[in-house]
């Protein structure tokens, strides 16, 4: 299989999510923003001010909190970015996606399908992962300039708002596609065929967990 | 005497180190990885992950965004002292720790478990870590710090003398597959198995197993080496590669490490140490002299050793006769 690879805008029109498949590799032109759980507490529970304007500056959260310091002079000195896993955050992500628009989510893992299905593609959005997850020097090459960072002495810096400008930054690959499908979900039911065989050989624990069993009253042993 | 200036300023470097270079070993264990991968998305993550070692080098920046929970662990000689003694010391490597934290930059990961308090400098209650061994003769000390990344991949499990290898088989596939799957342990990795012990000490050889030895080295126990070699395997046989795409690279290598349990169990952990797997080493000599390198060198024959005392050093009893 070949790899496609795409530069796409961070606020991209629909024809350009639209053209998105599965695998594709994506490098990113424009503004994006980070937010995390400390930035979805503060304004989707807290009810704050968005200090930016979206979707019109950004249509683009990415699930990051970045390797940076805050010089003395108020400038940044930012290295590599990373994502974080964005299951975690199925919670406040379709009150936020409705908020602000945003299009392309990036972070590490995706989601299931069933939120694509629910939330994503009803906003016309997909899903981006970072590749490897680790390529954080890579990324950092893409940062054109931080431009300003939000709510740092609130949040502290890696769960602040920071918003970076960038040139081709990447790669991220595409894990949603505007129908719900989930790449994740595809590699695991291929992967699935073959566990049998590989457990061939194996043996249960003969003292279980919870978790193994959901029914409380089970006894655990053997 | 070690003086306590040239602790700390080693320690800065080997923290610099540790976040911007990936270790030889673990890179050619990669490298070797890349060659057999035949799934074309895992094959193409790992391209990227060693062209991002390069950038990370080349840029002196950070390879990976979450530059992990910088720990160090410690080992001296017999004759070692140290200036200002252990307090000192670990005043020295908590300095390093936040000056690096900003210096580096590295991200400021530490937080209170319940408060959420940021420092911003990976340095508060507990953290760094800073684990101690011995070794008998000289003077020295080494350094190592480990930037261990990744909330996943890690996970205990109380097994009994009848759950038999075949059990063990069946927790390591469990964990492989279960944080395996979209990648979440950032595999190809380094796994650490850690075998008997007590609950904690398990833990603690299963994270050293994997974060204290270099890719390619063998436990000294013929069989132990012969269950490392046989589990890589198993686990590169999944069918999943990087990020849990369909491939074939899950374990760059397998160490496993045991340590003598209650006659009735046989706790198992296993960690991943990830596609950054970050360390760096020094040692550093009465005279100042610093020698870096990548190995650690922790399983020493001393490390493992069985007996009650140690080849040329007295024990008390002996003493007393
Ligand atoms: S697990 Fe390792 S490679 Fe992955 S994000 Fe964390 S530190 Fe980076």
């Amino acid at each position: 299989m070949d790899i496609n690879e795409v530069e796409l805008s961070t606020t991209p029109d629909a024809e350009a999510i639209a053209a998105l498949q599965l695998g594709d590799i994506v490098y990113l032109n424009g503004l994006l923003y980070t937010a995390r759980e400390g930035v979805y507490t503060r304004a989707l529970d807290e009810k704050a001010n968005l200090p930016m304007d979206l979707p019109s500056e950004s249509a683009t959260n990415f699930h990051c909190s970045p390797a940076a310091t805050i010089r003395e002079d108020g400038s940044f000195d930012m290295g590599a970015v990373t994502a974080t896993a964005s299951f975690r955050f199925a919670k406040w992500l379709p009150e936020w996606m409705e908020k602000t628009g945003a299009k392309l989510i990036i972070g590490k893992g995706g989601m299931n399908s069933a939120a694509y299905k629910e939330y994503f593609v009803p906003n016309g959005a997909v899903y981006l992962s970072t590749v490897g997850y680790g390529t954080g020097a890579l990324l950092g090459r893409g940062i054109e300039k931080v431009e300003a960072v939000h709510w740092e002495p609130e949040l502290g810096i890696a769960q602040a708002m920071w918003v970076i400008r960038c040139k081709r930054m990447g790669p991220f690959i595409v894990a949603s596609d505007l129908d719900g499908n989930c790449l994740f979900e595809r590699e695991n039911a291929k992967i699935a065929k073959n566990l049998e065989r590989v457990y061939e050989g194996t043996r249960p624990a003969v003292l279980k967990r919870f978790g193994e069993t959901d029914d409380r009253e089970d006894e655990l042993i053997g | 005497m070690i003086p306590i200036a040239v602790i700390q300023e080693t320690a800065e470097a080997l923290m610099d180190k540790a976040a911007i270079e990936i270790p030889e070993d673990y890179h050619n264990g990669l490298k070797a990885v890349a060659k057999v991968e035949t799934g074309s998305l895992s094959g193409y993550v790992i391209k990227a992950m060693l062209d991002n070692y390069d950038a990370a080098k080349e840029d002196r920046c950070a390879m990976c965004g979450d530059t992990g929970t910088p720990r160090w662990y410690v080992k001296m000689g017999n004759e070692t002292t140290i200036e200002g003694g252990p307090v000192a010391l670990e005043a020295a490597l908590r300095s390093a720790t936040a000056n690096s934290t900003k210096r580096v930059p590295l991200r400021p990961n530490r937080v209170h478990p319940l408060w959420r308090t940021d420092h911003n400098n990976n340095v508060g209650i507990g953290a760094p870590e800073i684990e101690y061994a011995y070794e008998p003769g000289g003077e020295w000390i080494d350094l190592i710090t480990v930037h261990k990344g990744g909330l996943f991949g890690t996970d205990y499990r109380m097994l009994f003398p009848s759950d038999g290898i075949e059990g063990i088989k069946r927790f390591y596939l469990d964990t492989l597959v279960a944080f395996g799957k979209r990648g979440l342990a950032c595999q190809p990795a380094i796994i650490g198995i850690g075998l008997g012990g007590c609950k904690d000490t398990c833990m603690v050889l299963g994270k050293r197993a994997a974060c204290l030895r270099v890719v390619g080295s063998k436990n000294p126990d013929p069989k132990i080496a012969e269950l490392e070699a046989e589990f890589k395997q198993l686990g590169n046989s999944i069918g999943m590669g990087a990020m849990g795409f369909v491939g074939n690279s899950m374990v760059v290598d397998c160490h496993i490490e045991v340590g003598y349990c209650h006659t009735g169990g046989m706790q198992m952990s296993m960690h991943a140490f990830c596609l950054s797997s970050r360390r760096a080493v020094a040692r550093i000599f009465a005279d100042s002299r610093v020698e870096y390198r990548t190995d650690p060198d922790w399983f020493t024959d001393y490390q493992r050793r069985e007996t009650v005392g140690w080849e040329g050093v007295e024990t008390a009893d002996e003493a007393t006769v």
